[in-house]
């Protein structure tokens, strides 16, 4: 029950138990088929499902997604598998001018149950073409549902809910998190696909972050409280929309906000929390807002470079403190 | 039943078909021309792309389908809608960015949509028509249902990847598609010849083994037969087909464009020869007295044929219907301009509309 599982794994048994009840759910995607997901993530679905549920596309990302706009307009729920993230680029027509509208368009006539997973992020070495996060490129999006689940758990749960919601969801994974571990119980409740989760108590501050950026603060909160700063970390868990109230709550025990992204840091999502707790919080905060961004730089090959493009565990500990000094 | 009795029936059918695309025909040239007037007093803003000169491939296309297929469209739909049954009003409504409109006005012009007639949408964004249809016929085939998905598109359509990337699935998958290209010989001012290698669009599709052809976009009863054809093979499961309809709009691109890059030659001999409203006319009105004296009686053997399909209507029916089509459009007129605007709250229900009592955070 309380299995440690890989992270493709919590995603494959969600998409084996909801396809099992039921039938107009496909996938599509390159490889997702025979091959089995680049990322295991379709692994053993095809033999049990077929070709017509599992369908290996051609290289069209533009086309494939929106042949799931058109599927969902009529009744199937497809979960459209891009790559990663950096070919959505060659989808966002689909994804933005089609599924994110055709629901609003049309005065409200069609159902929009698609989900599109991608993973993004930066891995190992993949260069400034395969290292790119682009999240903020959807939020600006009124229509489209982002998750950014960051345990298995989370991953079992959001793709699920994902699934059933006849709303258009893109699901943004992390493609280091595929090989990570974690605890799955699929008999548990799940919580509101978009409501963040407090993964640790603190009360001198708060860092709200998400994603893959999840592990390394809390890394980095372990090292604060040997200093005696006592960070509460907050998981987003979404996108869009963002949980406001549960980073509230935390800011008006801690008065003091960072933000941590492995995006860069301009006009990302971290300006946005910044912004939109500003707007709420303004008047109880001890300290102006701190961001701990990627640098505004395309990621490079070089490893060194690489690791320096990203948020490290020493720069969160070092923007706490400096955050928390009296 | 005997054969003359079943050739009776079959040519009722046949000629009771011609009348109502005629109809069509002119319900089409009549509203759009009421559009722009619209247009030019205010009513009616942003993009608008009218019809006149094309009616013929929407309306020989659409009258062969079934009430079960779909159909995909651009934002040049608003005959394409007509004649699929939405009703006159609620089009209109839509260009007035009303509330009664078949997308509660949240869409206008471009984004024409209606579920119940399966109508499923005009797209404004080139090239967004083929991966739309091809997911419908996606959902066809794996239900393996008799439907059939419609899909429009311009000449400057097909340098799209989109193109290239659905029709490639569409016919790798056999699905359920029918391909129709509205080649108006031009690409708002670019003229086909100076926007495409292969001037012959349906040769492209040959690349994907598509069954493809040509057919005269001006001529009702060409298009209604072909797509006939092409939709007969489709239902068997022999996968999509393409039919290439060569057509002319008698008016510019949109309303903001005068259209002036064409030859004044050019539009003139479409408009005088090969209206398809009145090549539609000539062909279902019954050859007057005069006319079949000029033609002499040696020579009306001769008409036969032509009569069989040309039909038995007389000349002044065309004026009973041009009157009828009128009305209809002064009705949706009058409906629209006396409908409510959506609100804001309108506006986020449409948004919201599959949220169905979730929770989010
Ligand atoms: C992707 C994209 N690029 C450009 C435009 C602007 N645009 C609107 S219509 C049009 C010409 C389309 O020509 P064609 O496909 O032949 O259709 P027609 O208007 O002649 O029916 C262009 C370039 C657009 N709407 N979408
Ligand atoms: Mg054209």
């Amino acid at each position: 029950m309380n299995d440690k599982v890989y992270y493709w794994q919590a995603l494959n048994r969600s998409l084996d138990v909801e396809m099992a009840a039921d039938e107009s759910i496909i996938v599509l995607g390159e490889d997702v088929g025979l091959y089995g997901g680049s990322y295991r993530v379709t692994e053993g679905l095809y033999a049990k499902y077929g070709e017509w549920r599992l369908r290996d596309t051609p290289i069209s990302e533009g086309s494939f997604t929106g042949l799931g706009v058109g599927a969902a307009m009529v009744g199937l729920r497809p979960v459209v598998e891009i790559m990663t993230i950096n070919f959505a680029l060659l989808a966002l027509d689909a994804i933005i001018n089609m599924a994110a509208k055709i629901p609003f368009m049309s005065g409200g006539q069609f159902p929009m149950p698609l989900v599109v997973r991608m993973p993004g992020g930066v891995a190992k070495q993949l260069a400034a073409q395969h290292s790119q996060r682009l999240e903020q490129t959807l939020m600006n999006v009124p229509g489209l549902r982002i998750a950014v689940p960051a345990t298995p758990q989370d991953a079992y749960w959001q793709l699920c809910q994902a699934i059933n919601s006849n709303e258009p969801v893109v699901l943004l994974e992390h493609e280091l998190l595929y090989f990570s571990k974690g605890e799955l119980d699929e008999s548990r409740q799940a919580p509101p696909m978009h409501r963040a989760r407090v993964c640790r108590q603190g009360s001198d501050l708060t860092i709200v972050t998400y994603s893959r950026m999840r592990d390394l603060a809390l890394q980095a909160a372990m090292q604060l409280a040997d200093t005696g700063i006592e960070a509460e970390v907050i998981d987003l868990r979404s996108l869009r929309p963002i949980d406001w109230d549960s980073c509230i709550a935390s800011l008006e025990k801690t008065h003091r906000l960072l933000i941590v992204e492995e995006d860069s840091g301009f006009a990302g999502a971290g300006a946005e929390i910044t912004a939109g707790l500003t707007e709420r919080c303004f008047l109880i905060m001890d300290a102006p807002p701190q961001r701990v961004a990627g640098k505004e730089l395309p990621i490079a090959y070089n490893a060194a470079l690489e690791a320096a493009s990203i948020p490290r565990v020493a720069d969160i500990v070092s923007a706490a403190q400096q955050l928390c000094r009296p | 039943m005997s054969f003359v009795q079943a050739d009776r029936e079959e040519l009722a059918m046949e000629l009771d078909l011609q009348r109502k695309m005629l109809r069509d025909m002119l319900l089409a040239r009549a509203f759009e021309e009421r559009v722009a007037q619209e247009y030019a007093q205010g009513n009616i803003a942003g993009f608008l792309h009218l019809y006149p000169g094309e009616e013929a491939v929407g309306v020989g296309v659409l009258h062969a389908a079934e009430p079960a297929d779909y159909v995909v469209s651009t934002y040049r739909e608003h005959v394409h809608a007509l004649v699929r049954g939405v009703p006159a009003n609620n089009v209109m409504a839509e260009l007035f960015g009303r509330k009664t409109g078949c997308s509660g006005g949240m869409g206008g012009s471009m984004h024409l949509f209606n579920r119940e007639r399966r109508f499923m949408g005009g797209y404004a964004i080139v090239g967004e028509t083929f991966p739309i249809a091809t997911g419908i016929g996606y959902a066809i085939a794996m239900r393996e249902l008799p439907e059939v998905v419609i899909c429009f598109f311009g000449d400057g359509a097909v340098n799209q990847g989109a193109f290239h990337e659905s029709l490639n699935m569409a016919a790798l998958w056999k699905l359920p598609v029918l391909f129709v290209c509205e080649n108006n010989h031009y690409q708002i001012g670019t003229e086909i010849h100076r926007h495409s290698a292969v001037a012959e669009v349906y040769k492209r599709a040959c690349s994907y083994r598509i069954p493809a052809r040509r057919v005269n976009g001006m001529d009702v009863l060409a298009v209604h037969q072909a797509t006939e054809e092409a939709l007969a093979q489709i239902r068997v499961g022999n996968g999509p087909q393409f039919i290439e309809c060569e057509t002319y709009r008698f008016r510019g691109h949109s309303m903001a464009d005068p259209g002036s890059y064409r030859p004044k030659v050019e539009l003139q001999a479409f408009e005088k020869n090969e209206d398809p409203v009145k090549i539609a006319i000539a062909e279902v009105v019954y050859p007057s007295a005069e006319q079949i004296t000029a033609v002499g009686r040696d020579n009306i053997a001769n008409l036969t044929e032509s009569l069989r399909s040309g039909g038995h209507f007389p000349a002044e029916h065309v004026d009973v219907m041009q009157a009828d089509v009128a009305a209809e459009v002064e009705e949706a007129v009058r409906f629209a301009s006396e409908s409510p605007e959506p609100t804001l709250d309108d506006a986020r229900a449409a948004l919201d509309c599959n949220r169905q009592g979730e929770v989010l955070v």
